[in-house]
């Protein structure tokens, strides 16, 4: 299981990376681990409003559906289009994979850096 | 506390992610993920521990009159070793379970059923034990392995002669020896796919499992869960108890006609088929909007709701999203645009003809 060090996670498995007041979201290794083989990703749109903690989308796998939740408040300004037709290179590069990007940031969820992260899933499985 | 099969320890050692599925701790998948587990059934040969499911015996003089009386189709005129589908009804016409009858010999009947509805079942037989025959649960002493996919024949074929094979599809040989080890080989399964379900002794099954799994090692033989076992059934257009039926809907609804033998003297639940007119019928659908369409979704068409899903998924081979469903009759013929609410967003699909896939049915 990988934990980049220059992430931050949530404790409902989305990763975040900030960089210029932009912050990028994709869901952890851990979190498509546990999903199994994803089919369908549905995304928020451009200009729609993130608020931490809450529902941003669904990931379904072949299995079940699953919210995803922002880490973070914030505008939608960077939609991952390509998962649309590609679920499933989430499960192959999670890390790369991500969801959407969001700017005007005004707040985030308690984030944990990789090592808290890593302890919190050893926890959890 | 869940229950095991005997090959518990087998699937942790293999990575098998264990849950709990109708009172066992059953792998839901192995390490290589349910898509590729669907794959290798489709393209190679997977292999299912169901050792979950329920057997149970009906031996006697009187097992014949007893099953036909009992169950909706119609046991007269087997040979030994055939298998018959069939259905268990209330008298209300509603599913008690649906399950497979194999004739070993005259008087000796093999019955399979489904894991969550084996005590339902076995205590709805014992309470219809009529004339000279008797049900004897045999569950746990029994183990069943399912070797399905095209490979499926040959990796048998490596252990076991050809004329031990059974020669047609639902039928079975009783007498197979694989390994050294005695055991059932069934020319059945649940996957639309082509293969094998063994039934063997339930301290046997770890040692068979190795055996198959080592076998098959160069035709692509891996080891597949629960997940895949639904996603194969899903594609290959199959009902599952507690989904396509259950005791609020008619075998007739779930559109099972051919396991129904309404011409048969009398059977449990028959006055109530005959009587009650059929509304509703089980459809096939492929999603033809962007989602997934799951169980329980209310169906439309136009703004009318005519009916809801049974159960649904992406079909990993077809490389789409089907789904089955009750709906009006009016509302059931191939082409029916119809709609599902898929948590308030509006998915289109189509019906379409059942079976979705099926490698066995191609060739019946």
């Amino acid at each position: 299981m990988n934990f980049p060090k220059e992430l931050r996670y949530s404790k409902s498995h989305e990763w975040v990376s900030v960089e210029d007041g932009i912050a990028t979201i994709g869901l952890t290794d851990y979190a498509q681990h546990e999903l199994g083989d994803l089919v369908f990703v549905n995304l928020p749109e451009e200009g729609d409003e993130l608020t931490a903690g809450e529902p941003l989308g669904d990931v379904e796998s072949v299995k079940a559906v699953s919210d995803v939740y922002s880490p973070v408040s914030g505008t939608v300004c960077e939609v991952n289009e390509e998962l649309l037709d590609h679920p499933e290179a989430i499960n192959e590069s999670p890390y790369d994979a991500w969801l959407v990007k969001a700017e005007a940031i005004t707040d985030e969820e308690e984030l944990l850096d990789a090592a808290a992260y890593e302890a919190f899933c050893e926890e959890e499985s | 506390m869940e229950k095991t099969t005997p090959l518990y320890e087998t699937h942790k050692n293999s990575g098998g992610r264990m849950v709990p599925f109708a009172g066992y701790l059953m792998p839901v998948q192995y390490e290589t993920g349910v898509i590729a587990e669907h794959m290798a059934v489709r393209k190679a040969c997977g292999l299912f521990d169901v050792s979950h499911m329920g057997e149970i015996t009906c031996i006697g003089p009187d097992a014949l009159k007893l099953l036909n009386h009992l169950l909706t189709n119609d046991f007269t005129n087997m040979y030994d070793g055939q298998a018959r589908y069939s259905v268990m009804c209330y008298e209300d016409g509603g599913c008690v379970d649906d399950l497979i009858v194999y004739k070993v010999r005259k008087e000796h009947y093999f019955i399979v059923v489904n894991a969550a509805n084996k005590d339902k079942d076995f205590s709805w037989m014992k309470a219809h034990e009529e004339g000279d025959a008797v049900f004897t649960d045999i569950s746990d002493t029994v183990a069943q392995i399912a070797v399905q996919g095209p490979k499926a024949k040959t990796v048998l074929g490596r252990l076991l002669p050809e004329e031990h094979f059974p020669a047609r599809y639902y039928s079975a040989n009783f007498d197979a020896v694989i390994g050294g080890m005695k055991c059932v080989i069934s020319k059945s399964g649940y996957t639309g796919s082509d293969g094998y379900e063994l039934y063997l002794a339930a301290e046997d099954a770890p040692t068979m499992w190795k055996l198959l799994l080592k076998t098959g090692k160069e035709d692509g033989v891996i080891p597949c869960g629960l997940g895949a076992r639904d996603t194969l059934r899903l594609e290959a257009g199959m009902p599952l108890y507690g989904h396509e039926m259950d005791e609020t809907i008619t075998p007739l609804e779930a559109g099972l006609n051919f396991a129904v033998k309404m011409s048969k003297e009398d059977f449990i639940g028959k006055a109530a088929l005959a009587q009650k007119e059929l509304t509703r019928t089980r459809v096939g659908l492929k999603v033809t909007g962007r989602g997934i369409v799951r169980e329980h979704m209310p169906v439309y068409q136009g703004n009318v709701q005519v009916g809801i899903t049974t159960s649904g998924t992406q079909a990993p081979y077809l490389g789409y999203p089907v789904a089955m469903a009750l709906v009006d009759v009016a509302a059931s013929h191939p082409g029916t645009k119809l709609t599902a609410d898929v948590r308030g967003r509006s998915v289109e699909m189509e019906v379409i003809p059942l079976p979705f896939y099926s490698e066995t049915r191609k060739k019946a």
